[in-house]
């Protein structure tokens, strides 16, 4: 389980998280929505320590991140793997290389096993038999694919999505919306996802979280969300743009 | 005395952005000797043991190309070093020349010209071969090290690293500060032979001095502390290099135009800190400690 209790965070004296809170429990997909520029990317952040919350704690397994130091922090996040939005596979080295980064650095593993856990993640991502291209050579979304098979080579228990389909095609989208859901369902791993695509959101969530000026402001269902009486959430699902709505950012009368 | 001027002196418009630009400059200064202190322990956490009995034994030779660590080392040692050879040829064998061809026009004239040999081989060994070398590598290297380091980090490789379970210090820094403070120093005496064979072709081709006396005239004067202090402050300008190159990109933000700054800030910085330090040394060298 994996607890976010009022993380506050600002930059350059602007507040992006503002007491947000959010609880994610084993083996469900939560995905957090919320408009470009809200925060949702620097929440993402904090459950993976690449940033630390000004106040508030966030707790896996009701373990502080705070508390851990760096080599203990080091362990921990082989727990987790994370899909970046560009996927930020490194260009020096080859897919396979990247596939097997971790593995190679921290998994007590003969080469011949590693050959074949990184095949073995490539086939469950459709790229079999790719290991030796570049990532220049590949297109958006086969990085994508890359970059989700370098996650889950460890065999996370959880994998954080940020933007899974943003910037690809709507096929393509649909494909890595399968694989989150098949990840989910086959290996059991809980998966915290990012996005502002309804259709992704809609197909891959168990639960959904908005996050609106700082704070999570609605957590439910897909029906819940679909079905919500609150406005702000209501535009946000439907793609309705009402901006003294979204400027008061709250409920009205 | 009234306190009340000070006071408004202090909380003031005039003495602020000096407080401002100081505290940035310190705090610049203190990542940087951050920076230089973790990588440093990364260096130190090498696996030298295995690389030391692995090198006393030839029949285990064939590891070292599966070795990640020691291929990351030696790939940057390439890229520094190796890579460089042709530049730095080029500006060390013109130097030379250059410095014999000027020294002769004004030494002709006092009928000096035996002294042109000591003359080039004792300036580049003290002071040109060091400094054009180090400014040509910062410019070379430091500025790719900058930008391949800055892009890693606005395109969120860096943070990958870390979610992998890889401190990107010890996997990025820590090869390219240690490639740099060894290979600098032996681009250094690779320059110092180029320059000085540059100074021979013009002493004994242009100006027909004895091949002969153009070489003792070169090697008389040269002491081994000429040599090693040259040698001693280059691996600081290595440090110097590698450290500023690291520190600029992983600082870098917003995207190809922050790579772009940061890697002019990254040559600029290494330029003035190269040349500041040059100086610094010549002084403690040559006036400071005794002869």
């Amino acid at each position: 389980m994996i607890e976010l209790i009022n993380l506050r965070k600002r930059f350059n004296g602007k507040p992006v998280l503002d007491q947000a809170s959010l609880t994610i429990r084993d083996g469900e997909t939560m995905v957090i929505i919320g408009r470009s520029g809200e925060g949702k990317t620097v929440l993402l952040r904090h459950i993976i320590g690449l940033i630390r919350p000004d106040a508030g704690q966030v707790l896996v397994d009701g373990q502080d991140l705070a508390a851990l130091d760096k080599k203990q922090l080091a362990e921990l996040r082989l727990k987790f793997g994370m899909l970046f939005q560009g996927a930020a596979l490194f260009d020096s080295l080859t897919v396979e290389e990247n596939v097997a980064f971790a593995l190679l650095e921290h998994a007590r593993m003969t080469p011949a096993q590693i050959d074949a856990r990184v095949a073995e993640c490539l086939r469950m991502v459709g790229l079999a038999g790719s290991q030796k291209m570049k990532p220049a050579e590949l297109s958006g979304g086969m990085r994508k694919r890359v970059g989700l098979a370098r996650a889950i080579a460890m065999k996370p228990k959880t994998v954080l999505y940020d933007e899974p389909t943003t910037g690809i095609d709507p096929v393509m989208a649909d494909v890595i919306n399968d694989l989150i859901v098949k990840l989910s369902e086959q290996l059991g791993v809980t998966g915290i996802a990012v996005t502002h695509d309804m259709v992704s959101a809609y197909k891959i969530a168990d639960r959904i979280a908005m996050l609106h000026e700082g704070k999570i402001i609605e957590v439910g269902t897909p029906d819940q969300i679909r079905n919500s009486s609150n406005p702000l959430v209501r535009n946000f699902v439907e793609g309705r743009a009402d901006e003294a709505l979204l400027r008061k950012g709250g409920h009205p009368g | 005395m009234p306190s009340a001027p000070a006071e408004s002196l202090f909380s003031g418009r005039m003495l602020r952005p000096i407080g401002e630009r100081s505290l940035s400059f310190f705090s610049y200064l203190g990542g940087v000797a951050l920076l230089f202190w973790k990588s440093s322990v990364g260096i130190a956490a090498m696996p030298w043991g295995v690389w030391l009995t692995r090198l006393v034994a030839p029949w285990r030779w064939r590891e070292w190309s599966a070795d990640r660590k020691w291929v990351l080392l030696l790939d940057q040692m390439q890229k520094v070093g190796v890579a460089s050879f042709p530049l730095v040829f080029l500006v060390a064998f013109f130097t030379g020349m250059v410095l014999a061809l000027q020294s002769a026009y004004q030494l002709q004239k006092i009928q000096a010209e035996s002294f042109i040999g000591s003359l080039v081989a004792l300036s580049m060994t003290r002071e040109l071969g060091p400094v054009l070398t180090a400014l040509v590598v910062a410019g070379r290297v430091g500025a790719a090290i900058t930008a391949e380091v800055g892009t890693m980090r606005v395109t969120e490789q860096v943070d990958a690293l870390e979610t992998l379970g890889t401190d990107p210090i010890r996997y990025l820094a820590s090869p390219r500060l240690l490639a740099l403070t060894v290979m600098l120093p032996l681009l250094v005496v690779y320059a110092d032979l180029v320059g000085i064979f540059g100074g021979y072709i013009v002493g004994v081709y242009k100006l027909g001095i004895g091949s002969t006396m153009y070489m003792n005239s070169t090697w008389d004067p040269l002491t081994m502390k000429d040599v090693m202090t040259g040698l001693f402050k280059t691996a600081v300008f290595g440090m110097i290099i590698a450290n500023i190159a690291c520190h600029e990109g992983f600082e870098t933000r917003g995207g190809a135009e922050g790579v772009g700054r940061s890697t002019t800030l990254s040559v600029v910085i290494s330029f003035i800190l190269i040349i500041t330090a040059d100086c610094f040394f010549t002084a403690l060298f040559y006036f400071v400690l005794p002869r």
